[in-house]
């Protein structure tokens, strides 16, 4: 096992109470394996995965769990040790990648950066190594978009630059956070294509953070599905989609739009709307939206638990399904 | 880019012309000229009628407003200010006397402001909601609605007249030619603390409080959560990642400073009885001293067009963004 976090809990602190972004979740990413954690915008997906590198943004932080990597556990490292993790052993991918490039740096500079820090290159050196990523990136002529400020460059080439520059010291693990959300189609075809390239390339694993389940489809070995700030389910991605076992992920599914000749049922939605964190209905925290809800699933929020030799899910009602 | 400063300059005469005709004309329409207000400041009423209206006569005051207009606009643009009717001097003359002694004050007073203005505020900024932030908070807060004038009046009571330390005006000593060279620089630096901390304190409250407030709305920008989870040391995501996006607005500010930097301050001059621009410009407006009052207005109104321009450029050159050039796409 390359990651494997334990009851991970990060909490918001804010002034009307507190915000249990991430509540008790366990999982764990094998060395070169693609792990998806999917779920609605504002689901904790984000802050989980923010979690694994430190950097929760104030009033929240990490308030129990252990995460090891590697073997070591990261929320008890020092400020400095995660520093030296973060970009070199764990590299993030972000989904707006216009915003996450520094606007008054230009995106070569903006790699050999990296390089610099991590792997001790000299100036010239990095610069010769950040053009070879961003040609190895797709990025055509790339001595020329070395020096191009990010402004400069197209949604899906700006990624690019910021996927070479995740990827640029070898990470274990890299961390795509809705890698391909903020892109046109075409554009997101050719991203998940890289990532999948460069995951072979360099043998890392992948924590792919998304709501689109046709990302998740094309590219996670095994998916995790969570839904305010808990994982309901656990199952390779295969049998996730043949065989839902939790109301939430079904749901999920019927409001995927399907064309061609599988489309005979009708576009379904989940009823309702996603809870508010702050008042989060008692026991399962789906119940008020799901079919099979009744009076058991008010009591207490049921536990991650095996349902057959693969999947895991979270629901009373699962053998229903 | 240098047509674009070509022609942002062509664009300035107009208006500087502009400036100058509409207070060349509400100036002259104000009650009383040179010659009442210097009868009635040297007190001589019983001057013979006759004679001031021979000096209206030789300064041209008696002519038609338009044509005293169209004579000193002549002028003007032949580089000729006139002389001063006050001081019987050519106005550059004048003018050139008082620069440099404004220019010790407000340049002093400007990196005094900015450096510890942009110090404090990285300081707050990054130590947000911490005692230190808290203070500075409150204590800019205070500064920034002290009048300057009433500030540097306490501050010469107990400095000067309490504690004896530095002195309570003047540029230099009384005893300054007997001074060695050294002891020449220490005797005007000395005389320069008090005007300068009170002309800038001010204003380093002011740009503390912006630089905390630009820094910390940078700071929640995703490229510093980009730049954090590349694992760049905090002191690189602060000093270079942070600080360069949130000095290019302090660019402006500083830009909307240089007219002051000549034109000076007319309260603290008066007050530190500093031989500047601001007191002659003050002088020249209470005397009707029209020359002098019309090229210390030239000035400001050129500095304001040349200081927004300067800080146009400079934003060229730290915001990659922002550009004056159609340039090609990458």
């Amino acid at each position: 096992m390359l990651l494997n976090v334990e009851n991970l809990r990060s909490f918001f602190f804010l002034d009307d109470g507190i915000l249990r972004a991430v509540d008790d979740i366990s999982f764990h990413v094998n060395e070169e394996e693609t792990v998806a954690l999917v779920g609605e915008s504002g689901c904790g997906k984000t802050i989980a995965a923010l979690s694994i590198i430190n950097l929760i943004p104030s009033p929240g932080r990490v308030v129990k769990g252990k995460i090891y990597f590697n073997g070591q556990d990261l929320l008890k490292m020092s400020p400095e040790k995660i520093r030296r993790t973060r970009g070199k052993e764990i590299g993030m991918v972000f989904q707006e990648p216009s915003m996450a490039l520094n606007p008054v740096f230009t995106v070569g500079y903006q790699i050999a950066e990296v390089l610099r820090l991590h792997m001790g290159m000299a100036v010239k050196e990095a610069e010769r190594e950040a053009i070879r990523l961003l040609g190895e990136t797709g990025i055509p002529e790339p001595e020329k978009r070395f020096k191009a400020y990010p402004f400069e460059l197209s949604g899906g080439m700006q990624q690019r630059a910021l996927i070479a520059m995740a990827v640029s010291c070898h990470p274990r693990l890299l961390i795509a956070d809705e890698p391909t959300t903020a892109l046109d189609v075409t554009v997101q075809v050719g991203i998940i294509d890289l990532l999948r390239h460069l995951q072979k390339l360099y043998d890392m694993a992948i924590l792919l953070i998304t709501h689109d389940l046709g990302v998740v489809a094309e590219m996670a070995d095994r998916v995790m599905v969570m839904y305010t700030g808990k994982i309901f389910e656990t199952a390779p991605t295969v049998d996730i989609f043949a065989e839902p076992k939790h109301p939430y992920t079904k749901g999920l599914l019927g409001s995927i739009p399907r064309l061609g000749k599988g489309s005979k049922h009708p576009l379904q939605g989940i009823p309702g709307a996603v809870p508010d964190f702050l008042d989060l209905p008692p026991g399962c925290t789906f119940h008020p939206r799901c079919e099979f809800g009744d009076r058991d699933c008010r009591k207490k929020f049921p536990m991650l638990l095996a349902v057959d030799y693969i999947r895991q899910s979270a629901c009373y009602k699962h053998y229903k399904m | 880019m240098w047509r674009h400063i070509l022609k942002r300059l062509a664009q300035a005469i107009p208006l500087i012309w502009g400036i100058l005709t509409i207070t060349f004309f509400i100036s002259h329409m104000a009650p009383g000229d040179p010659m009442d207000m210097y009868l009635e400041q040297q007190r001589q009423r019983q001057v013979d009628p006759e004679i001031i209206e021979l000096l209206r006569q030789k300064y041209g005051l008696d002519l038609p407003i338009h044509v005293q207009y169209v004579k000193w606009l002549g002028n003007v643009v032949k580089g000729d200010f006139g002389e001063s009717f006050r001081y019987r001097r050519p106005v550059l003359d004048l003018i050139a006397e008082r620069i440099p002694y404004t220019l010790q004050l407000t340049l002093l007073a400007l990196l005094f402001s900015t450096s510890l203005g942009i110090i404090i505020g990285i300081v707050s900024a990054v130590k947000q909601y911490s005692a230190l932030d808290k203070g500075v908070t409150l204590g800019s807060l205070i500064i920034y609605s002290i009048p300057g004038f009433w500030m540097a009046l306490m501050l010469v009571l107990v400095f000067s007249v309490y504690l004896g330390w530095l002195p309570t005006s003047q540029t230099r000593s009384m005893d300054y030619e007997f001074f060695s060279w050294g002891q020449k620089i220490f005797d005007r630096l000395w005389h320069l603390i008090l005007p300068v901390f009170v002309l800038g304190v001010g204003s380093a409250a002011h740009k503390a409080r912006y630089v905390r407030n630009r820094l910390l709305e940078v700071m929640n920008e995703e490229y510093i959560l980009s730049a954090r989870a590349r694992g760049l040391k905090e002191k690189m995501v602060i000093f270079k990642h942070a600080l360069r996006n949130a000095m290019i607005p302090l660019v402006t500010i500083l830009g909307l400073h240089l007219p002051a930097l000549l034109s000076g301050s007319v309260l603290i001059e008066s007050i530190f009885a500093w031989p500047g621009m601001g007191t002659l410009a003050v002088g020249a407006v209470g005397g009707r001293d029209y020359p002098v009052m019309m090229a210390t207005l030239m000035i400001s109104a050129i500095l304001t067009i040349v200081g927004n321009l300067l800080a146009d450029i400079t934003y060229v050159a730290l915001d990659p963004r922002v550009s004056y050039e159609k340039k090609k796409p990458v």
